[in-house]
């Protein structure tokens, strides 16, 4: 079950590859445009590179989550999912996987390039790629919350924002935390841990809290 | 109604059903018994509360009263149990417009755990009246055919009761002979339906009962 609907979404996806870009693209300028207008100082792009990145990520994960239900739910598939005979948090959590791949894989790979330009070494670079990738999940599963929560109602995209937003701060925090370690030479084994254990966290919790919120959002 | 004298298992039980809309009250203390082979026409103005009262015994909409029994348990506590042997189709018809019709068939049953392969999807579709279209994505077909892409489920589901509101809706009289027959076929396999509609729908299978709501 969970197969078909990773497959469906994925498969939804690549036929409306535009909306996938889009997210890819914007998390790509935002960061590029901070070296830009900030100049060849390495010293400060070094030092303000992990809340970029971080922050470019959470931004660009805003974009793509209001459309996690929202197509589904305006031509009625979102009843349809809700009513086949399978719990309906492992729907949500297959929406969320397929969400992670399509949304934040991208910018996990592209995010070592886009360090590069902030001068990090190849250590930092790795335990960047690192976070985001622990971390994204994080993204995620938090953000299925809020998007079953908003879904249908009018300004829906800003009020993903304002409940989400806060939500990711740990995230943020241990994130950009374990690449600032890094680049201060200390080990960002800490952050990261503490970054996966609050992805574990999310993992059990967010798709029950989506579930409960989408049969709110459909009555 | 039960028919008096003779005893009828009855599958689906509500009783003292009731709705409320916002402040408003659709209806209350609605009883309805659907028994195998039971067709239920479902008529009434628009604003009336039909698809307010599928949802609800699809279990999409918790009532506000009453309850609803599924072979005498009530299907808030028979969940999956339940929803597996309901087929619901609202007026937004679920299909994906990015899939084709061949995925959009095999998509939402394998999610129902029906498991329809590509040959058997293209034979169903080709009943449906799609031959030669169902490769194509469904944002390229007509309205009319999409809802047909939609009903092609009916085909393949293997549901005891069948929940359809206004599925008739931009078909043309070929089509809704179609789905005519297609209920007919249900009902003589002691299947039950319950369909809003605003036509008139006579079928020749099993008992046809009329349930009018008003406003």
């Amino acid at each position: 079950m969970l197969r078909w609907i990773v497959w469906r979404d994925l498969m939804l996806a690549w036929r409306r590859r535009s909306d996938m870009l889009s997210t890819v693209f914007f998390f790509v300028i935002v960061v590029s445009l901070f070296p830009l207008g900030i100049g060849p100082e390495t010293q400060l792009l070094r030092t303000i590179a992990p809340g970029v990145v971080w922050v470019a990520a959470l931004l660009a994960s805003m974009l793509s989550l209001g459309r996690l239900f929202l197509n589904d739910y305006h031509d009625g598939t979102l009843e349809q999912l809700l009513l086949t005979p399978q719990p309906l948090f492992l729907v949500v959590l297959g929406k969320t996987l397929a969400h992670w791949i399509v949304a934040e894989v991208p910018l996990v790979v592209m995010a070592p390039l886009l360090g590069a330009q902030f001068d990090l070494s190849r250590e930092t670079l790795w335990v960047l790629f690192t976070s985001l990738l622990v971390g994204t999940p994080v993204l995620s599963l938090i953000g299925s919350v809020g998007a079953a929560l908003t879904l249908g109602l009018r300004g829906g995209g800003v009020l993903i924002s304002i409940l989400v937003l806060p939500l990711y701060i740990p995230a943020l925090i241990f994130g950009a935390g374990a690449v600032e370690a890094s680049i201060m030479g200390t080990s960002p084994s800490p952050h990261l841990s503490l970054l996966g254990a609050f992805a574990i966290v999310s993992l059990l919790l967010s798709p029950w809290a989506s579930a409960a919120a989408l049969r709110i959002s459909i009555e | 109604m039960l028919q008096s004298g003779r005893r009828t298992i009855s599958i689906l039980e509500v009783s003292k059903l009731g709705c409320v809309r916002g402040d408003r009250r659709l209806f209350s203390g609605l009883d309805l018994q659907v028994s195998p082979g039971t067709f239920v026409q479902l008529t009434g103005p628009n604003g009336s509360g039909k698809t307010s009262l599928l949802r609800i015994l699809c279990g999409l909409l918790p009532p506000a009263e009453g309850e609803i029994k599924w072979n005498g348990a009530n299907i808030r506590a028979l969940g999956e149990e339940y929803v597996a042997s309901v087929t619901y189709m609202g007026h937004r018809h679920g299909v994906k417009d990015e899939l084709s019709a061949i995925e959009n068939l095999r998509v939402s049953n394998a999610l129902n755990g029906v498991d329809v392969t590509t040959e058997l999807a293209r034979e169903v579709l080709e009943q449906m009246g799609l031959g030669g279209r169902e490769s194509l994505p469904a944002r390229l077909l007509s309205e009319g055919q999409r809802r047909r892409v939609a009903l092609a489920r009916l085909l393949v589901c293997n549901t005891k009761l069948w929940l359809l509101d206004e599925v008739m809706t931009s078909l043309d009289k070929g089509a809704v002979a179609l789905v005519r027959s297609l209920i007919e076929k249900h009902l003589a396999r002691e299947g039950m339906a319950i369909v809003a509609t605003h036509q008139e729908l006579v079928v020749s299978e099993g008992s046809t009962k009329r349930l009018e709501l008003t406003t």
